[in-house]
């Protein structure tokens, strides 16, 4: 049997103003809807269960992607990943992580902004009820104990997002839009290591728009999932380095997503390259101190030790990538 | 021969491909009920109560079932009569259906279930072999504590110490089978309905109509005339749905207590608790072998972990220690094997029912010795590969054999030898070998009548229909009737109308499992065609006075083939066959010859014929991240002879994709008893993006007793491509994957033992201290390995 969604108000919004007039009251449980691909399937699984959802789609301000007068591609939340990843105006890495998020169809509906908001998983979560019943209710799901840590006090649940890697080591800015008004932040303080409240925006903030700034930097997008065809990322990274005219790193970016419950800078990797000529040695350096402070849950598909050997793996695979790459 | 050995759609394909096909949740009868099962959030505990009392009192709910209501004791075998339709007195695994409702729409059942409150004393869980092997733990099946096993079998073939001895080389290797699942595309469905007049009729995507009417009538305690079955158009079953289910049984039983129709689809989740997939097998395997790797001895352990009933458990055991012998020349050899019961959802028949795990570990094990012994590995299965019409050790009747040319043609075809050695590192090739029954040579329930019949009725008009209980689960059967018929008649496969898997209106066939339809169904066809043109060459001999042996039936005519010009059309022809004599009716019927051999669990593994197949997989492995891409598969069939090509190499395709998804992705993984993600997000199938491509080689053996030469395809090509994929793995990086399935987490854990001076190898180390029953020690075949073969000449 197709399982059905239970039953739940729909709004329409016409203009953002409504929007954000529909979610200001905490209490009218009302939640937004993009595309709707990460929201529906947690619907059908009792994980969620808003009074209201209010839909964006008709906000025609949200859609498109436009490039202003300093060369900053500002995309509108409602943007589709598969138009995305078939943009020229959008930075090259952007379009080839949008072109590895799940399939052609869900990349038809799933949009960018859903993309930086999507939940964060958990193989103890993102299952069906019964299963929930017999293993007993988790902490994202009601219940008071984190079956990946039962022994933490938080929700070590995984941010999934492909896109957030890219627009953070991108240094990006997302505006935000409440009926308080409107706010500005970049791409990396979005998000809270945190399994449950993995965001900083608020429920009644609605993302508008992600900025990012003209770059010249080299940059690769690596993700490691079990098919090719179609699967949330084990691990991802996104690199963005600028190098001088003798070769050697001005300023690196490394951000891996899939591991944590936030992506994660890996700060003491991009200091160690500044400087440095991206030699084979360097970058084999610089990916065994980025792997070094991330630790895997065992809480998606294949173990915990794989995916931290993965870390630096997929690290030099991306500097290798950057490194090569004509710009 | 113009329509047999022809390449041809479907007659169903453009009904199927235009969405227009009507499965079972596509039926909808006025005034329809929707059923839903209530389940077990308990792995093993004591039902203290079910309180259904809140869903009762809801809204549009007109029923409510519990396990009392049912209590009839039910399974697929006689001799494992041990699930009841709802849990009664405990449950034995998360999802067992412990209570069942019926109301006017999903919505509403689905919140009835939730209503249903049951409360739980809990017993031990078993969740592994090695957990069922304790003695201090409670029974699954009984009353107390003690060893979880359900079944057991030692048989002993000529002297496996005495050949051991002789050996030049001997191995001992360890290898685990993971569990797996069907994951047809199409939920399981049923729909049924009860006549005021009591009579009820159940339609449900089923592999065994005939088996699930037994069923029905055992569990409702009614005669079986009263009892309808019609398999619906099924999407996909792979042994899946070879089983009678809790819900096919309830929504008869919801139906007769609503007086109005109930239809139960499950949901993904849902199937994954009915399951009865893969039996996840441990294997010890210890193999003598002379210096030109000829095998002197083989001694194999299999410890297969059964879920939570027995379903086809006591076949299965005797399965994965049965077929070792039918491609390979063992002169001794010992099978021991157990079965134990977990709380797990029961496992049962997958394609190649119990025969895919030991291949793998029998096909790996050769490939290691071939390392040892300095022989290529197309070799040494060419030194070991069985002989047409020859007996093995264990009593198989071997009579149609392509086997070597299967080996030869596919080492061929790929480039084997050349790329073996010379493939860069990270490339490789592997092949391996397999066979299966074309129809298990005894019905599951003893008796001495037809494993098939079919009926065939001509009207006045010519129009031709065929009336077969075989069940097209998209393997082509209904096809393959309508070519057979059509091939003796004259006709074409199109002109044929098709009444199948109907128990009211189609005599028996026992269902589609065992690869048995092609042969079987085949041959009763053949013959019931056979009867039918006698019938109408006897009049046409009479009206054109010619003799019937010169009567040919073509193109849709009956003609004289000495003078094709005073032929007479079909259609005129049946008219003078009927005016002649009576209604043209005709059937026919097969059942095979009687092949056991002369010891307890002989009657698995017989059949009338036996397929081969052999397959090279060409791999290249990344290995910073231990993906396996497969560039390509070449498969080389024995068929018999192809009733229609396409329809085979669509089976060689879909067993190809099949065991790729077993030997890269596949697994049935639990946290303690519970699965680990009962979706289809969670448990990794490959995707057409992920399918290589797969070159078919057919190889026409022409079997004896075979439908016009005919045999299997269904299972039969899924199982050299688990171990060819193994093997092609070791030749790419040097390691060996000795466990299934091969994701990249296990293989760079073996890379790293490599670099870190271990040896390169992923695997179990050891099977479990299991006191096996004595032996039973079996003589070999008179005149064994030639001996006499005695084929059967035509059909019964």
């Amino acid at each position: 049997m197709t399982i059905q969604v239970p039953p739940v108000g729909f709004v329409s919004a016409g203009t953002l103003e409504e929007a954000a007039r529909l979610v200001s009251d905490p209490d009218d449980r009302a939640v937004l809807i993009a595309g709707g691909t990460d929201l529906v399937p947690k619907l059908k699984r009792h994980q969620a269960a808003p009074i209201t959802l209010v839909s964006l789609a008709n906000i025609e301000a949200m859609h498109g992607i436009a490039i202003t007068d300093d060369g900053a591609c500002v995309i509108g939340a409602l943007t589709t990943l598969s138009e995305i990843a078939s943009s020229p105006d959008v930075p090259t890495m952007l379009a080839s992580a949008a072109a590895t998020v799940a399939s052609p169809q869900i990349r038809n509906s799933a949009t960018i902004g859903g993309n930086l908001c999507v939940d964060t998983r958990c193989n103890y979560i993102d299952m069906p009820l019964t299963w929930r019943q017999a293993r007993g209710h988790c902490l994202k799901d009601g219940g008071d104990t984190c079956w990946v840590a039962p022994a933490s006090d938080r929700c070590w649940a995984i941010s999934s997002t492909d896109l957030a890697p890219v627009v953070i080591a991108l240094n990006a800015s997302v505006r935000l839009v409440s009926s308080r008004g409107e706010r500005v932040v970049t791409a990396d303080s979005l998000y809270r290591s945190d399994g449950i409240n993995y965001l900083t925006k608020t429920s009644d903030e609605i993302l508008v728009d992600v900025t990012i700034p003209a770059t010249t930097a080299r940059t690769s997008f690596q993700k490691l999932r079990r098919r090719g065809s179609i699967d949330f990322a084990l691990l991802s990274v996104a690199c963005a380095v600028d190098v001088d005219s003798e070769g050697r790193c001005d300023t690196a970016r490394i951000v891996v997503g899939g591991i944590a419950s936030a992506p994660v800078s890996a700060t003491d990797a991009e200091e160690f390259l500044v400087g440095k000529q991206l030699t084979p040695e360097v970058i084999d350096e610089a990916s065994e101190i980025a792997s070094k402070p991330v630790r895997a849950q065992d809480n998606t598909d294949t173990g915990q030790r794989y995916r931290k050997w993965m870390i630096s793996v997929h690290v030099a695979k991306a500097l290798t990538e950057a490194a090569t790459e004509r710009v | 021969m113009h329509a047999v050995g022809t390449a041809g759609p479907r007659i169903d394909g453009m009904e199927q491909t235009m969405g227009r096909t009507k499965y079972t949740d596509d039926m909808t009868l006025p005034g329809m009920l929707i059923g839903r099962l209530a389940r077990s959030t308990q792995a093993h505990a004591r039902i203290i109560s079910i309180d259904t009392s809140a869903a009762e009192a809801l809204d549009g709910v007109k029923a409510v079932l519990v396990g009392t209501d049912l209590p009839i004791t039910y399974g697929i075998l006689p001799v494992s009569q041990d699930e009841t339709a709802l849990a009664v007195g405990k449950v034995r695994h998360v999802g067992e259906p412990i209570a069942a409702v019926a109301a006017i729409d999903a919505e509403t059942a689905e919140r009835a279930v939730d209503l249903i409150k049951a409360t739980y004393e809990p017993l031990d869980t078993v969740a592994s072999i090695d957990g069922a092997l304790l003695e201090d733990r409670d029974l699954i099946h009984g009353e107390g504590k003690g060893l979880n096993v359900h079944r057991t079998a030692a048989l002993e073939f000529g002297d496996v110490d005495e050949g051991l001895a002789s050996a030049d080389h001997i191995r001992e290797d360890v290898f685990y089978f993971a569990g797996n699942t069907h994951a047809a595309l199409e939920l399981h469905a049923a729909l049924a309905t009860a006549e005021p007049g009591g009579r009820v009729t159940l339609w449900s995507s089923t592999q065994v109509p005939h088996y699930v009417h037994r069923t029905l009538a055992k569990v409702l305690e009614m005669p079986a005339g009263q009892i309808r079955v019609v398999a619906a158009p099924v999407g996909g079953g792979f042994g899946g749905k070879t089983d009678p289910f809790s819900h096919e049984i309830v929504a008869a039983k919801l139906a007769m207590v609503t007086g109005r129709p109930v239809k139960f689809t499950l949901t993904r989740e849902e199937v994954f608790y009915a399951h009865r997939g893969r039996h996840p097998v441990l294997m010890w395997v210890k193999t003598g072998f002379d210096t030109e790797g000829r095998i002197t001895a083989c001694h194999f352990k299999t410890f297969l972990e059964g879920g939570a009933f027995g379903s086809y458990g006591a076949a299965s055991l005797y399965y994965t220690g049965a077929l070792q012998t039918s491609t390979y020349q063992i002169p001794n050899y010992r099978f021991e094997g157990v079965r134990v019961f977990t709380n797990k959802p029961p496992c049962g028949p997958k394609r190649g029912h119990g025969t895919p795990q030991p291949r793998f570990a029998l096909e790996c094990q050769l490939d290691k010795a071939a390392e040892d012994l300095g022989i290529d590995p197309v070799a040494i299965r060419l030194i070991n590969a069985v002989e047409p019409n020859s007996m093995t050790v264990n009593h198989l009747r071997i009579t149609s054999c392509a086997l070597s040319e299967c080996i030869e043609r596919v080492a061929e075809a790929s480039g084997f030898k050349e790329k073996f050695e010379n493939l860069p590192a990270g490339k490789g090739v592997g092949i391996a070998v397999g066979a299966y029954m074309c129809g298990a040579g005894l019905p599951i329930y003893f008796n001495e009548m037809p494993q098939s019949e079919v009926q065939i009725k001509v009207d006045r008009g010519g129009g031709v229909t065929v009336f077969s209980m075989a069940t097209d689960i998209g393997q082509g059967s209904t096809t393959m009737l309508a070519t057979v018929v059509a091939e003796v008649l004259g006709l074409e496969p199109s002109d044929i109308a098709m009444v199948t898997a109907d128990t009211d209106l189609t005599p028996v066939d026992l269902g589609s499992y065992s690869s048995r339809v092609t042969f079987m169904g085949g041959n009763a066809a053949l013959e019931a065609g056979t009867a039918v043109k006698d019938r109408v060459f006897a009049a046409v001999a009479d009206k054109l006075g010619a003799p019937i042996e010169s009567l040919v039936a073509q193109n849709g005519r009956i003609e004289d083939a000495e003078e094709p010009d005073t032929g007479v059309s079909w259609a005129e022809a049946v008219a003078l066959a009927i005016a002649s004599g009576g209604p043209l009716i005709e059937s026919g019927s097969y059942r095979a010859p009687k092949l056991a051999g002369p010891y307890k669990g002989a009657g698995v593994g017989i059949s009338p014929a036996y397929s081969y197949s052999a397959a090279v997989v060409e791999v290249d492995c990344d290995p910073d991240t231990g993906i396996v891409t497969v560039d390509k598969v070449w498969l080389a069939h024995d068929i018999g002879q192809s009733i229609n090509p396409l329809l085979v190499e669509g089976q060689i395709e879909g067993g190809v994709y099949m065991g790729l998804g077993e030997a890269l992705f596949e697994a049935d993984d639990f946290r303690g008893a519970l699965h680990r993600g009962p979706s289809l997000l969670d448990y990794k199938m490959p995707t057409s993006l992920d399918m290589p491509p797969v070159e078919a080689i057919l190889i026409d053996s022409d079997d004896p007793e075979g439908p016009f030469g005919a045999k299997e395809v269904g299972q039969g090509p899924l199982l050299p491509v688990i171990p060819a994929v193994a093997n092609a793995i070791w030749n790419a990086l040097g390691i060996r994957m000795d466990q299934t399935p091969f994701t990249p987490d296990k293989i760079v854990a073996a890379l790293r033992d490599v670099a870190r001076g271990k040896p390169g190898r992923f695997g179990p180390k050891e099977v479990p201290a299991f006191e096996f029953p004595p032996l039973i020690m079996v003589e070999p075949p008179e005149g064994f390995p030639t001996g006499r073969i005695h084929i059967e000449v035509g059909v019964s």
